[in-house]
């Protein structure tokens, strides 16, 4: 696994690199720790107010340590009317935790997301970015298996 | 020039001008929420909105520039409904706790409210509910009033560069924090309070000690005693519904007397001490070849900033401490003692225009006398709501003098609230000492005024001083990185943490311009020329104090009660 520090040196002259360097810590640890804000204030040459608030300006970042995989779900109007509520509802039962938690073992974490472009066939999650289609409460289990 | 039609009145104003400041110029008062006169052009809160002929979308007067021929229109049904729904809106997740609110009667949004005929907000009610940060003795934040106009943000990373306030999330989500997410107390924040000034309502004040100060004045085993620095004085009158200078001083210390004050002596004292003190220090340091250029340090802000950013640039700080802290050693010392009073009684109040000494007066270095030197910090504003509460009418007060020992001052002592006015009363007291001749012309104007950063040259009978003063962070910054990087011509600097100096601290009444400040600084040089002694090393009381108690400058009495020494913050959150 590489480091942080590597990974942002590798965009320090990538024009708006600390989007990407962000991505690929991302990719890594699957969340932005402190050290790595830190570390892209100094490589960017931007105050941390500033790399934080990049940190946290878009939802597909994380600044708090969460699960490996990431499951999101779709909360868009045609996902929400879909029954995108009972597919979060056997997701939290399933896992244990509540949305925006992770699970103790690491290995998931329960997101939000804004319409991922998959509306013709609703309700939509994705894990690690991979979206998965017409989910309903009785698919989550075996959906789920595929990472443990 | 370009010509424009505004509600029908014909305007030219220079190209490039905004419709607000073309409506500005006709008389046109155009409502403005995220709008700072100082600052860069936010159009975020859309409340100044506007018809513009053509457009068939409404447009934000603060950042739609004018063109030829415009038909701009400001008061249609159209104009007021919008404006009406936005603030209706910012309400709806507002607290709307203004009975309860520090900003209460002097709030942009209330005012706003109330001018638009706000009464049932149709949208729920919606408050996030979140915590206040009092991690700070000088600064509250109460992020739930918070409309987001971002103009704090500015004041902290553009006019000061410490960079402690930035943006969290977005959306509904978006909030102000302090670096990461964390405390300000854990943040670079530099406690100068020039948020507070930048923020429309009443998200960001000072922490409010009233009830400390009435707590022991009720107390018949203190002796309260005061000090009053010389920015408050200037501003007070703003408090109590005068113009800017015109409270007499006399007045002012007989409306300190009627709040239930025993002693009032005032901190121009001991700014003409601290110039006695850090000229002495300024030429031993020319002589024996100690670190140069050396700075002033009678503004906590700018030394909590020092310590922050520029910890390996410490030991080029004077080694005094402010005004408001020798004064507090000496007045548990010195002055207990002429006057026979134990000190352990005394309470020591010190009203100031500024929200850093309120934290000044925490460290732990700060109990030189034996107690803590300075028990409570007031700031302008809240000796202006002292003042409203008990009703004082100043027109129908007569005058009352200060207490002695430690009352007496000089005009230089006075100037200490501008920026330039350190260095002006150093220049004056240092060229006498030095050259043996009396100083001709005691008006040092190079050095005073709003410019970001000053420079001017004094020869002392052959040894040229060349001497900087800077107000406002980021101007001080760009000193530091010449004195980092080696560069820096000069001997002797001075630096003011808030813009103007002292008269634009972040304890006085709410300044939304630095054209407000100017006024001030005006007022400030008007008393000083008004004074009949205006040189430091002249103030009688000051003599006697030398005399009978520190023996000389930089002696063994100061080095224990007025001299200190700096310690690297060590901010993980820079
Ligand atoms: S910030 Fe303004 S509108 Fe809000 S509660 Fe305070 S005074 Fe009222
Ligand atoms: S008090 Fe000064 S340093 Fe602190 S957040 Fe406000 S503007 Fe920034
Ligand atoms: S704290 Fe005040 S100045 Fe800062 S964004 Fe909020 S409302 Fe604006
Ligand atoms: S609304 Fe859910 S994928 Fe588009
Ligand atoms: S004042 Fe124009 S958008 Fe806020």
């Amino acid at each position: 696994m590489k480091g942080y520090k590597e990974i942002i040196a590798s965009y320090a002259d990538v024009p708006g690199g600390i989007i990407e360097a962000y991505h690929a810590v991302q990719k890594e640890l699957s969340y932005l720790p402190e050290e790595a804000i830190f570390e892209a204030a100094k490589v960017f040459n931007i105050p941390v107010s500033e790399a934080y608030g990049v940190a946290t300006f878009y939802s597909m970042f994380s600044v708090k340590p969460r699960g490996k995989n990431v499951i999101r779900i779709c909360e868009s109007a045609p996902c929400h009317v879909a029954g995108a509520a009972e597919v979060v509802a056997a997701l939290e039962r399933e896992l244990g935790i509540c949305m925006g938690e992770s699970t103790p073992d690491g290995l998931f974490a329960l997101e939000f997301t804004e319409c991922v472009g998959q509306c013709q066939a609703t309700p939509v999650i994705t894990i690690n970015g991979k979206p998965y289609l017409n989910v309903s409460p009785a698919k989550v289990p075996k959906i789920l298996a595929e990472y443990k | 020039m370009v010509n424009l039609t505004i509600d029908g009145i014909k305007v030219s104003v220079p190209e490039g001008s905004t419709i607000l400041q073309a409506a500005k110029e006709v008389g046109i008062k155009i409502p403005t929420l995220c709008y700072h006169p100082d600052q860069s052009v936010k159009a975020n809160c859309r409340v100044c909105v506007c018809e513009v002929e053509g457009n068939r979308l409404l447009q934000a007067a603060c950042s739609t520039p004018v063109t030829e021929g415009m038909v701009v229109k400001t008061r249609t049904p159209k104009v007021i409904e919008a404006r009406r729904t936005i603030l209706e809106l910012i309400l709806s997740n507002h607290p709307q706790d203004c009975l309860n609110c520090p900003r209460n009667g002097n709030c942009e949004l209330q005012t706003l409210a109330e001018e638009y005929f706000i009464r049932d907000i149709p949208f729920e009610h919606k408050v996030r509910g979140l915590a206040k940060d009092t991690s700070t003795p000088a600064i509250v934040r109460d992020p739930d009033k918070c409309i987001l106009c971002r103009r704090c943000i500015e004041a902290c990373s553009v006019t000061q560069s410490v960079y402690a306030l930035g943006l969290e999330d977005r959306g509904h989500e978006a909030m102000v924090v302090p670096t990461m997410g964390k405390s300000l107390m854990d943040s670079p924040c530099a406690m100068c309070g020039q948020c507070i000034h930048a923020c429309p309502v009443g998200a960001i004040t000072e922490n409010e000690q009233l009830d400390e100060l009435l707590a022991a004045i009720a107390d018949p085993d203190k002796i309260v005693v005061t000090q009053i620095a010389p920015a408050v004085r200037l501003a007070i009158a703003e408090e109590v519904g005068m113009k800017p200078g015109e409270m007499p001083m006399d007045v002012f210390v007989a409306g300190l007397r009627q709040v239930g004050f025993d002693y009032v002596l005032h901190t121009n004292f001991t700014a003409d001490l601290t110039i006695i003190e850090e000229g002495n220090e300024l030429l031993k340091r020319l002589n024996e070849g100690g670190v140069l250029p050396m700075f002033t340090s009678c503004s906590p802000g700018w030394i909590n900033f020092c310590e922050t950013y520029y910890p390996d640039l410490l030991d080029h700080l004077s080694t005094c401490k402010s005004p408001q802290q020798m004064f507090g050693a000496l007045v548990k010392t010195y002055w207990a003692e002429k006057m026979g009073i134990d000190p352990a009684k005394i309470y020591s109040v010190s009203i100031m225009p500024c929200t850093a000494k309120k934290y000044e007066a925490t460290r732990p270095e700060m109990q030189d006398s034996g107690y803590r030197d300075v028990d409570l910090v007031l700031t302008t504003r809240e000796i202006g709501r002292l003042f409203r509460m008990s009703g004082i009418d100043f027109t129908k007060l007569e005058g009352a003098p200060f207490d002695s020992w430690m009352g007496k001052y000089t005009g230089a002592g006075v100037i200490f609230g501008a920026t330039g006015g350190v260095m002006e009363a150093a220049l004056r007291t240092v060229y006498e000492v030095v050259t043996k001749e009396e100083l001709k012309d005691v008006n040092f104007t190079a050095v005073r005024g709003m410019e970001g950063i000053k420079e001017a040259e004094v020869d002392l009978k052959g040894t040229v001083v060349k001497v900087a003063v800077a107000h406002g962070l980021s101007n001080a910054r760009k000193l530091m990185d010449q004195v980092r990087e080696g560069k820096s011509p000069y001997h002797f600097i001075e630096i003011m943490a808030c813009p103007g100096g002292c008269i634009g601290g972040g304890g006085q009444p709410i300044t939304k311009s630095n054209a407000q400040r100017q006024v001030r600084i005006d007022a400030i040089y008007a008393e000083d020329e008004s004074c009949e002694i205006r040189k430091s090393h002249e103030n009688s009381e000051v003599k006697i104090l030398y005399d009978e108690f520190l023996h000389e400058p930089l002696g063994h009495k100061s080095h224990e009660l007025l001299h200190t020494h700096y310690h690297p913050k060590n901010k993980k959150y820079l």
